[in-house]
C-alpha cells in the first residue's frame, strides 16, 4: 500500500485534534495501517495545533518539510504557515475563512490578503480546493463542526485508501449524539464542495 | 465501559501513546500509581485518574497527583518495597526534582515492580530544557527501556514490571513527545486479577540506608547491573533488522525514522539496523558483533551522543575496524529549530524522517529521491498566533493591579504554568525563571542584589510542588519582597488536575483540601492578603500595602480557572459591550491587558467579541470612561 502523509493544521478550538483522531479510528476499522501524531499543549490558549495523520505503512509519526501528500488547512493564514511541508505535487485543502489571531485584532500586525495569497499558493502545488468551509459548518446548523467539513472535504479527493462509510461509521460512534445529524450533514456538505472545486 | 479497561484480549484499539501505557500496566496488574503531571507525560496519570473516577467498580489500583516527583518517587517507593507493582510518572525535568530518592532507591531497591516514566522533550514543545534523561540511567544504575511508538509502549509497560522483578530494581522507561503523542492500533491482552494487598517485613539492614548499610547496597545494585547486563544482551528490544555491510545503530523514535529511510532508499539488503530498546546497560557483545559485521555503522539518537560514543568505546575494545560515524560534537545548529530545522545529527532539537534519511544517502553513498519543499516566494509576511492568556483568565486582571502599583521597573520573578505568558507584551511581567518554585527563591537574591522592588508569581500547584521550601528560607533569612500566590484553584497549564489547594468537595474527590492561606500564615509570614483580582481597586490598595511591607509579604489572588469553572459550575455573568457613544478611543482595555475577546473594529475603536467575553469585568473598570457595559439580558 502506498503510503500517504497527510498533514492537518487549525487553530485551538477548532477541532482538528478529533478530526484526526477520527480519521485514524477509520482506518483501524477498515484494516488500513495508521499512525497518528499530535502536538498538545496550549491548545487551549489560541495557538497553531498541528497533527499528521501517515496511512499506508510507514512507522515515523511525523510529516518532514516538503513530504505532505495532502494538507488539510482550517484556516487560510496557517495554510500559508504551514506550507514549508508541501512539495509541488501536494494536494492543498484549506478553508478560506480567516480566523484573525490575536496580534491582528488588536492592531500589533496586518492580516494579509488571503485570496491573493492562495491563488500564489495554488500555482505552488499540485491542487489547492479551497472553499468557506465556516459557511458550510453553519449550514449544517453547528458553527462548530468545520473539522466535520473539513473531513468531508479530504474523503471527496478519493486520495485516501479509507472508505466513505468508515469515517461516518467512527463520526457516529465517537462524536456527542447531539451533535451526530449536523457533523453528518457538515460533512457532506464539505464532500460536495470539494467535488464542485 | 471505557475501552481501555476491557478485560479480555484479542483486539485492536487506536491509542495515544500515554494510553498505552496505561493499557500495559493495568495489562500487569498495577496496584499503586503516583505522579506530577506535565507534558508529555500528562495523559498517562490523567487517564489512571479518569479511569478510577468513572469506573470505581472496575479498577482496583490507588492512584494520587502527589505534590511533587520526589513525593510521588517516595510515595511508590513505600508501596514498591512493601510488595506492590507500583507506577510513577513525570516529565524529563521532574526526574532531577525527583533524583535524590532514585539515586538511593536504586541501593534498596524494590519488592514488586516498579516502573518510573521520564517522558522527555526534544525541541521543547512544553518544557524549559531538553536535557537527555537516558543519562539518568548511568548515574542510578537502573535499567533503562526506550520504546518506539504506542504498540511497543504498551508491551514494554508491561514488560518492564517483570523486568522489575527479576533484577530487584525499580525500571526507568523513557519517552518522547512524539512517542507519547502518537496514536496508533495496540493489540491487547487480557487484564489480571490486581493484588491490592502488601506486606512489609522488617529489615533495616536492607532498608535503612546509614552508610554500613549503603556499602554493601552499591555491591548489591552492582551485581544486579551485571545481571542486567546478560539480560540485555538477550533481549528482543534489542533486534537486528535486514542485512548487508552498512549498519545503523539506533534507539528511541528515531528508530522510525531510520526503518522508513531503509525502506524509502530501496536498501534492506545493504543496510542493517540494530535497534536498542533495552538501552542500558548496553548489550556490549551484541554491539561487538554488530560492528564486526559492518563497513560503516551510523549512530542515529536524539539528544546527547550517548550511545555513540559507547559503541565508539566498545568498537576499541573489541578491535571492530568499521567507520563509525554520527554526531558531530561540537558542530551545532546555528538558528534554534523555530528558525529552521537541523540539517545534520545535531546534539539539539528532535530528529525527523527526511532528516534522518538525507544523513543516512549522504553518509552510506547511497541515491536518494526526495520531493523539494515548496518555494515560499511570494507568499506574505505571516502575523503570528502567540498562544495568549484566555479571555476572563483571572491572572490577567492580577498582572494588571500589580504593574499599576508597581510601575514597569520592579522586578518579576515567575514560575511554571499559564502565567508564564506573562512574559508576552503587553503585559510583560516576567524576568527570571528557570524551574518549578525557582519564583520564590530567586525573589530574594534579586532583591538582595539589586535592592529593587521585588514582586514575584506562582501559581497554586507549583506552590505546593516547590514553593513551601523557599518561603520558609525567604521568612527565616528576612528576604525583602511581595510573592503572588495565583489560586485559579487548579493546575490549568497542564489540564486542570486537583492539587492540594483544590475544592475538593466541587470535584467529588475523596481527598482532603488544603487552605493556602493557613499555610503562609503557618509559615511565617507576617503579612497575608487573599484578594479577588476582578475586584481591581481594592485589589490594588491591598498590593500596594504588601509592596509597602518591609520583608516577606504573601498576596494570594483567588479566582478560579475560566475553563475550569466552566466544567464545575455553569455561565451566570452576561457578555460585555463598548458603548460607541461613549468609547474616546483610549484604547486603554486592549493595550494594557490583551483579552483575546477585544478587537479594533474598522474605524480603530475597540470591539468586544460576544461569544468569547465571560464578563470579568475587568476592561470595564480599567475604561476611563465608563464605556463597557455588561450586554442588556434580552427580554
Amino acid at each position: 500500500m502506498k503510503t500517504m502523509r497527510i498533514v492537518n493544521v487549525a487553530v485551538g478550538g477548532q477541532g482538528n485534534l478529533l478530526a484526526s483522531n477520527l480519521l485514524g479510528q477509520a482506518a483501524l476499522d477498515s484494516g488500513v495501517p495508521v499512525v497518528v501524531s499530535e502536538i498538545h499543549g496550549m491548545a487551549q490558549r489560541g495557538g497553531v495545533v498541528e497533527s499528521a495523520i501517515i496511512l499506508g505503512g510507514a512507522r515515523s509519526p511525523v510529516v518532514a518539510d516538503g513530504e505532505a501528500d495532502i494538507i488539510v488547512s482550517f484556516e487560510p493564514v496557517e495554510t500559508m504557515r504551514i506550507l514549508n511541508k508541501a512539495n509541488r505535487d501536494t494536494l492543498v485543502l484549506t478553508n478560506t475563512r480567516p480566523l484573525p489571531p490575536f496580534t491582528v485584532a488588536i492592531g500589533a500586525a496586518p492580516y494579509p490578503d488571503t485570496t491573493e495569497a492562495l491563488k500564489v499558493v495554488g500555482r505552488k502545488v499540485g491542487k489547492l480546493i479551497a472553499f468557506d468551509g465556516q459557511d458550510l459548518a453553519e449550514q449544517a446548523e453547528n458553527p462548530l463542526s468545520l473539522n466535520m467539513v473539513m473531513l468531508g472535504a479530504l474523503f471527496a479527493t478519493g486520495e485516501l485508501a479509507v472508505p466513505v462509510k468508515s469515517i461516518k461509521k467512527m463520526i457516529r460512534q465517537n462524536t456527542k449524539k447531539r451533535f451526530v445529524p449536523s457533523n453528518i450533514k457538515a460533512f457532506d456538505l464539505g464532500y460536495k464542495a470539494a467535488l464542485a472545486a | 465501559m471505557d475501552k481501555l479497561l476491557t478485560t479480555s484480549g484479542g483486539r485492536q484499539q487506536l491509542l495515544l501513546g500515554n494510553e498505552a501505557i496505561v493499557r500495559g500496566a493495568l495489562e500487569a496488574g498495577v496496584a499503586f500509581v503516583t505522579c506530577y503531571p506535565g507534558t508529555p507525560s500528562s495523559e498517562v496519570p490523567d487517564t489512571f485518574y479518569r479511569l478510577r473516577k468513572q469506573n470505581p467498580g472496575a479498577t482496583r489500583y490507588y492512584f494520587e497527583y502527589s505534590t511533587n516527583e520526589k513525593v510521588a518517587l517516595e510515595c511508590a517507593a513505600g508501596a514498591a518495597v512493601a510488595g506492590l507493582r507500583t507506577m510513577c510518572t513525570m516529565k524529563h525535568v521532574g526526574v532531577n526534582v525527583a533524583a535524590d530518592p532514585l539515586m538511593t532507591l536504586a541501593y534498596v531497591g524494590v519488592n514488586a515492580g516498579m516502573v518510573i516514566l521520564t517522558a522527555d522533550d526534544p525541541s521543547l514543545f512544553s518544557s524549559q530544557n531538553e536535557q537527555d534523561n537516558r543519562y539518568y540511567a548511568r548515574l542510578s544504575g537502573l535499567p533503562l527501556l526506550e520504546p518506539v511508538g504506542p504498540a511497543e509502549l504498551k508491551e514494554v509497560t508491561k514488560y518492564a514490571f517483570s523486568l522489575s522483578e527479576e533484577l530487584g530494581l525499580p525500571v526507568l522507561m523513557r519517552t518522547t513527545t512524539r512517542v507519547n503523542h502518537a496514536r496508533e492500533p495496540v493489540p491487547f491482552q487480557r487484564l489480571p486479577k490486581t493484588k491490592t494487598q502488601g506486606k512489609f517485613e522488617k529489615a533495616p539492614f536492607q532498608y535503612v540506608t546509614v552508610p554500613a548499610v549503603s556499602r554493601n547496597l552499591h555491591l548489591k545494585l552492582l551485581a544486579a547491573q551485571k545481571q542486567a547486563l546478560a539480560i540485555s544482551e538477550k533481549s528482543d528490544l534489542n533486534k537486528i533488522f535486514g542485512s548487508g555491510k552498512l549498519g545503523v545503530i539506533t534507539s528511541g523514535v528515531s528508530v522510525n525514522y531510520v526503518l522508513d529511510a531503509v525502506d524509502d532508499l530501496g536498501a534492506k539488503k545493504k543496510i542493517k539496523v540494530l535497534k536498542l530498546g533495552f538501552s542500558w546497560p548496553l548489550p556490549e557483545k551484541k554491539i561487538a558483533r554488530f560492528l564486526k559485521s559492518v563497513d560503516k555503522v551510523l549512530v542515529v539518537e536524539e539528544g546527547e551522543p550517548i550511545v555513540e560514543e559507547a559503541v565508539n568505546a566498545i568498537a576499541n575494545r573489541c578491535g571492530a575496524k568499521c567507520d563509525i560515524g554520527g554526531k558531530q560534537m561540537w558542530k551545532f545548529p546555528p538558528v534554534s529549530v523555530d528558525v529552521e530545522r537541523p540539517k545534520f545529527l545535531s546534539r539539539a532539537f528532535e530528529y525527523n524522517p527526511r532528516m534522518v534519511r538525507e544523513v543516512m544517502a549522504k553518509y552510506f553513498g547511497l541515491k536518494q529521491q526526495a520531493p523539494r519543499p515548496v518555494s515560499l516566494k511570494g507568499i506574505p509576511d505571516l502575523p503570528g498566533r502567540p498562544p495568549n492568556l484566555c479571555a476572563g483568565c483571572p491572572h490577567r486582571a492580577t498582572f494588571y493591579a500589580v504593574k499599576e502599583v508597581v510601575g514597569p521597573d520592579a522586578i518579576h520573578p515567575t514560575d511554571i504554568g499559564c502565567y508564564t505568558l506573562g512574559l508576552l507584551p503587553p503585559i510583560s511581567m516576567a524576568d527570571f525563571l528557570i524551574c518549578m518554585g525557582s519564583s520564590v527563591s530567586s525573589s530574594g537574591g534579586l532583591s538582595f542584589a539589586t535592592g529593587k522592588k521585588t514582586v514575584s508569581f506562582i501559581g497554586d500547584s507549583t506552590f505546593f510542588h516547590s514553593g513551601l521550601t523557599g518561603l520558609v528560607n525567604a521568612v527565616h533569612n528576612n528576604h525583602d519582597f511581595t510573592l503572588v500566590i495565583l489560586d485559579n484553584g487548579t493546575t490549568a497549564m497542564t489540564g486542570h488536575q486537583p492539587n492540594p489547594g483544590v475544592d475538593t468537595e466541587a470535584l467529588g474527590d475523596p481527598t482532603t483540601h488544603i487552605d493556602i492561606e493557613q499555610v503562609v500564615r503557618g509559615l511565617g509570614v507576617q503579612h497575608v492578603t487573599t484578594i479577588k483580582p476582578f475586584k481591581v481597586r481594592s485589589a490594588m490598595a491591598a498590593i500596594q500595602k504588601a509592596v509597602d511591607f518591609k520583608g516577606v509579604s504573601v498576596i494570594i489572588s483567588q479566582e478560579l480557572c475560566p475553563l475550569y469553572a466552566r466544567r464545575v459550575a455553569p455561565k451566570t455573568k452576561r457578555p460585555f459591550a463598548v458603548n460607541p457613544n461613549k468609547c474616546k478611543g483610549h484604547l486603554d482595555c486592549i493595550q494594557k491587558v490583551a483579552c483575546p475577546a477585544m478587537f479594533l473594529d474598522d474605524q480603530g475603536k475597540a470591539q468586544i467579541n460576544p461569544l468569547q467575553c465571560i464578563g470579568c469585568a475587568l476592561c470595564a473598570q480599567i475604561c476611563p470612561e465608563n464605556a463597557i457595559l455588561p450586554v442588556k439580558a434580552k427580554a
